[in-house]
């Protein structure tokens, strides 16, 4: 396998007169393939910023990058005809149909107009493509935007959170078009809130977290790596759930009382569980391992898991020192 | 070559260029029209009339000039002498040459004479709506995101805005050359039927033929300039901003305040001086305070003369200031 997409130390900083925000912090990411790789982070930690500054968009303050082999942004004219991107819902020209606006850009990149009303027909907008841009939903803005990205027939497809305004059924639509894209040897790389659906359709991820990575790999590995599965653990007799937990914790547990169970973990095996009770003449009737799932496991990478009684702040993450205005 | 055209295709389906262009040519139409039926052709019987009225008109100054006389002659004496001359002799005498049969004339349309101020009105008008256009153009793919979309195609930024700009201009310079063709025809047209064409001799033809060039040139500059300034700042409204704030400061308001100011030559704030003598060749400021006397006991003011060279040179200066500009501001600017 090889790489598509490699990013390495890539800094940014934004300058505006309020002074200065790192949005990107010597951020790395690497693409394989014929992969479709989901590009995770919370609110403002630096997905946009760095699609943008693939493409070209804007200027980064360190780092290399390549795509396809070749560095950028210095061969960016090379390769822009092999990548297709969509950033951040892009806006169109309100006044044109979709089929304007997708036979000018396929005027402008040298793509033959007969690929236009593929790219319609393949995003479901083939019998609104007459109509003005303006007067479209935000889904059908959506899918034109993915249809502009598929114009070209790249190698590699950025998306940058294609689902947004999508209907349940276009959900499930381009889940299934990108598994087919996948299939067909292109690379997608997705950027999205929706981690059930990241886990679904995606081979491997990268966190991002106030523009840093802070994991890495195949969702597999990810969840692995980085959940502490946990372990529900129900007794015999309620009455014993205390003291129990103060025992399980003297074995160096990590321990959740709830009303009629305990939550354990930070054990390497679960007869430790087991063991340490039955020392004590407490019998356990339930002991099931709970597996994390890739939100679980964003919301402790990322530090971002709601806590009651405050409200968290888009800027307060694992690494909110790194963020933040500063001179 | 395929962005160009695809540029082109963008321009012309642009609703609101059709809309403007459309204005111009009813504008256009309407002076034409207008021209028509305000001008008539000299023949004998319209010379003879006038020369008539010229005659009928001196005879009633002759008549009313010696009633005059009579009246002063009678009022020496009375107080009403002070209404009249002290010697009835000075009593206005009409002459002849006062009553010219040619003042008595229709309007006449008189090719060589009116045809440049027709060239000079045309080019006004075709210059503000390239600069809309221009502005437009540009502006409105900068604000909907269209531009960054393009740039995701075709990643060289200097040559995305330079093949714009030249499609822009290339159409620009076709439509004001069809105009400028169907105006001449159009005009000389109506000094055939209302007018003369006698005195075009091929020099006069050459010199209108270099008069439309140069109106051509300041179309193109309105284009390009209104372009550059949507371009620089993102948005349509941002050249008309400028604009605005230019007529409204520069020309009305620093003018008012020269003037009151007594400051000489204040109409070479205007840009109307400056369009004039691009236009016409020269154009005259006068100074209305100085006075040097001449030889007859009069007083002739300051002229200053502003020469077609010193418009050009200031008019292409202003181009390559806000185009380039535009172009560095693209190049180095992120876009988000
Ligand atoms: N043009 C800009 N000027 C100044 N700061 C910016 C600009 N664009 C983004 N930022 C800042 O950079 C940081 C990263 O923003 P970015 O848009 O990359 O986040 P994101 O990961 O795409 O977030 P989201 O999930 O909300 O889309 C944020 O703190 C944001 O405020
Ligand atoms: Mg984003």
């Amino acid at each position: 396998m090889s790489a598509v997409l490699e990013i390495a130390g890539l800094q940014k900083t934004y300058r505006s007169r309020k002074g200065v925000r790192k949005a990107l912090d010597g951020f790395d990411m690497v693409v394989e393939a014929g992969q479709v790789h989901g590009f995770l982070g919370p609110n403002g930690s630096g997905k946009t910023t760095t699609l943008r500054t693939l493409l070209g968009l804007i200027r980064p303050n360190g780092g290399r990058m390549a795509i396809l082999g070749r560095e950028v942004p210095q061969a960016l004219p090379e390769v822009a005809g092999s990548v297709g991107a969509i950033v951040e819902s892009p806006q169109f020209f309100g006044n044109f149909s979709a089929q304007d606006t997708l036979s000018l850009l396929a005027d402008a990149g040298g793509v033959p107009r007969t690929r236009v009303f593929e790219v319609l027909e393949l995003v479901g907008l083939r019998d609104r493509s007459k109509d003005r841009v303006k007067t479209y939903s935000l889904g059908m803005k959506q899918r034109l935007a993915v249809a502009s990205a598929l114009l070209k027939n790249p190698k590699l497809l950025i998306l940058d959170e294609p689902a947004n305004g999508l209907d349940p059924g276009g959900i499930r639509e381009m889940r299934g078009l990108m598994a087919g894209l996948a299939e067909s040897g292109m690379t997608v790389l997705l950027s999205s809130h929706i981690l059930g659906e990241i886990q679904l359709i995606c081979d491997s991820v990268t966190i991002i977290a106030a523009g840093r990575r802070v994991a890495a790999g195949s969702v597999a590995e990810v969840l692995a790596t980085h959940a502490s599965t946990s372990l529900r653990v129900r007794l015999e007799a309620v009455s014993d759930l205390t003291s129990s937990a103060a025992a399980l914790r003297d074995a160096g547990a990590q321990v959740v009382v709830e009303p009629d169970h305990l939550m354990v973990s930070g054990l390497a095996q679960p007869s430790a569980v087991t063991r340490t009770l039955a020392e004590r003449g407490v019998y356990v009737s339930e002991l099931s391992p709970v597996t994390a799932d890739l939100e679980s496991v964003f919301l402790e990478l990322t530090g971002t898991a709601p806590v009651e009684g405050s409200n968290r702040q888009v800027d307060q993450t694992v690494m909110a020192q790194a963020g933040g205005w500063g001179r | 070559m395929s962005l160009y055209t695809a540029e082109t295709r963008r321009l012309g389906k642009r609703r609101f260029t059709k809309f403007l262009l459309g204005g111009v040519v009813l504008v256009l139409i309407a002076i034409a029209v207008g021209m028509f039926f305000a001008n008539e052709k000299n023949t004998p019987a319209t010379v003879a009339a006038a020369q008539a009225k010229a005659d009928s008109e001196y005879q009633a100054a002759v008549r009313q000039s010696a009633q005059d006389k009579q009246t002063c002659v009678a009022a020496q004496g009375t107080p009403d002498a002070s209404n009249w001359p002290p010697s009835c002799d000075d009593v206005y005498q009409p002459q002849t040459s006062d009553f010219q049969a040619a003042w008595y004339m229709p309007a006449t349309f008189d090719f060589r004479e009116q045809f440049p101020n027709m060239i000079t009105a045309m080019a006004a008008i075709v210059a503000v709506a390239a600069f809309v256009i221009g502005a437009s153009f540009v502006g409105a793919e900068w604000a909907s995101g269209g531009m960054m979309n393009l740039l995701l195609w075709r990643p060289r930024r200097l040559q995305v805005l330079g093949t714009k700009l030249g499609a822009l201009l290339v159409a620009l310079t076709g439509l004001t050359v069809l105009l400028s063709a169907a105006w001449t025809g159009a005009f000389a047209l109506i000094a055939g039927l209302r007018g003369s064409l006698d005195s075009m001799t091929s020099g006069a033809w050459q010199s209108i033929l270099l008069m439309e060039l140069r109106g051509l040139a300041v179309v193109l500059a309105a284009g390009a300039i209104g372009f550059g300034l949507a371009s620089i700042g993102r948005h349509t409204a941002v050249a008309m901003g400028v604009a605005v704030g230019v007529v409204v400061l520069l020309q009305f308001g620093l003018y008012i305040v020269l003037s009151m100011a007594n400051v000489g030559f204040a109409e070479v704030v205007l840009a109307t001086t400056w369009g004039t003598a691009w236009m016409n060749k020269t154009a005259t400021v006068t100074d209305w305070n100085s006075c040097n006397f001449s030889g007859n006991g009069g007083c002739t003011p300051d002229e200053l003369i502003v020469n077609w060279p010193a418009a050009g040179g200031g008019l292409a200066a202003l181009l390559v200031v806000v185009v380039g500009i535009a172009l560095w501001t693209i190049r180095s600017r992120d876009i988000t």
